[in-house]
């Protein structure tokens, strides 16, 4: 083969995200990271700023209250609420899967629309418990 | 840390040539094609090819074919058996990669888009470079490997039962569809021997004839050849011969755990 006259142009990378198509075995997949990541920052600040905001003092802590019972403060508990029931359905498909079974198509298709339908039913389920059964 | 957008020079500009049906053709099919020209210093394309599917073949490699031989002779891509046996014609064809030679054309509704396996350096057009998953492959010695000495004038003797265990696993044809069908190995391929590879690697764990099963289990301990699965399933719902690579590295962590005791 005849030398090239210059230098190859470097090679492009071929495209990958942007042209997946996504079905729901990789969507619980990269839902069990977000929600994990969500619990262990989001979670984790808001209980260190309750245990904190109790030592605080009365003044404080009501405070604190305002702001979680604000609608913005149960709308953030609301999707906290989720991220923990998803990452609870999803890290039992995981529980499952790590034991060696369930990796057949219609099986793991089956979970991961099962993780999506515990995540909201439990949520839901938790959040009309609060406000219909107890009241805020 | 795991790089999620194309570098400059891979992000496809647009819309290239548009080759349109020819006259009189009544059933046309659109073919959005990723093209990429190794000589002329250019970001990656997309050309349209407009056929007759009257005049075509059922698979999506007959139109591939057609378009080369009749259209556009500069497009580019591999095949070889036309029969799912070979692995050449692995490519993704809309959103899912497949071999193209086996994937039905009126599978896939509306426009038809092709680009290269995912997340692989282009050598052109559709033709990834396999360079380092060949490296991968040779890396966990793919082949029979004992220390006693060969029984004389006869195989080496399975059963009926010991040979069932490699059903599911020397099917494959290394197409590479699976592997590069992982996320996991879009963003560690470097460290993570991906779906392909350790489904190879665990035909050969699963061999009752071979006498290095141990060190082949050294070999893969590791946080990253094996461990980087997170059971994604990608590569057993993408696998044209309808292997299950996230079983079997599933098997090959029990093996682990089991050895660990």
């Amino acid at each position: 083969m005849a030398s090239r006259p210059t230098a190859p142009a470097p090679r492009p990378l071929s495209p990958h995200l942007t042209i997946w198509k996504w079905r729901v075995h990789m969507a619980v997949s990269i839902v069990h990271r977000v929600t994990g990541h969500a619990l262990a920052f989001g979670a984790v600040v808001i209980f260190a700023w309750w245990l904190a905001a109790l030592a605080s003092g009365p003044e404080y802590y009501r405070f604190f209250q305002d702001v979680v019972f604000s609608p913005l403060g149960v709308i953030v508990g609301f999707g906290l609420t989720w991220a923990m029931f998803q990452h609870m359905g999803s890290g039992l498909r995981h529980f499952i899967m790590d034991a060696g079974e369930g990796y057949d198509l219609v099986t793991s298709r089956r979970m991961a629309q099962g993780a999506f339908v515990f995540g909201a039913t439990a949520t839901l389920a938790f959040w009309a418990y609060i406000l219909l059964g107890k009241g805020l | 840390m795991a790089e999620f957008s194309l570098p400059p020079n891979s992000v496809i500009k647009g819309n290239g040539k548009a080759y349109p049906a020819p006259a009189g053709a009544t059933r046309t099919k659109s073919f959005k094609i990723y093209r990429w020209n190794p000589d002329d210093g250019q970001n990656p394309r997309y050309d349209t090819y407009a056929l007759d599917l009257d005049a075509t073949g059922p698979m999506v490699l007959d139109a591939l074919i057609k378009i080369k031989n009749e259209v556009d002779p500069t497009l580019t891509f591999r095949r070889s058996c036309r029969e799912g046996i070979c692995g050449s014609c692995s490519m993704n064809i809309d959103g899912a990669n497949t071999l193209a030679c086996t994937k039905p054309i009126e599978e896939v509704k509306g426009e038809v888009v092709i680009t290269p396996l995912p997340h692989m350096e282009v050598i052109k057009d559709l033709v990834p470079d396999f360079k380092h998953f060949y490296a991968q492959y040779a890396s966990i010695k793919p082949w029979l490997q004992t220390v006693t000495p060969a029984p004389s004038g006869e195989e080496r003797i399975q059963s009926p039962e010991e040979r069932e265990k490699l059903d599911g696993l020397y099917e494959c044809i290394l197409c590479a569809c699976c592997s590069t069908a992982c996320p996991s190995y879009w963003w560690n391929s470097d460290k993570f021997l991906g779906p392909a590879i350790l489904l190879q690697a665990y035909r050969w764990l699963a061999d009752s004839r071979d006498e290095m099963t141990g060190e082949r289990l050294d070999a893969l301990e590791d946080p990253f050849r094996v461990y980087r699965c997170h059971t994604i399933m990608n590569c057993a719902n993408v696998c044209p011969k309808g292997l299950n690579p996230a079983k079997a590295i599933a098997e090959i962590k029990l093996m682990m755990l089991e050895r660990a005791g």
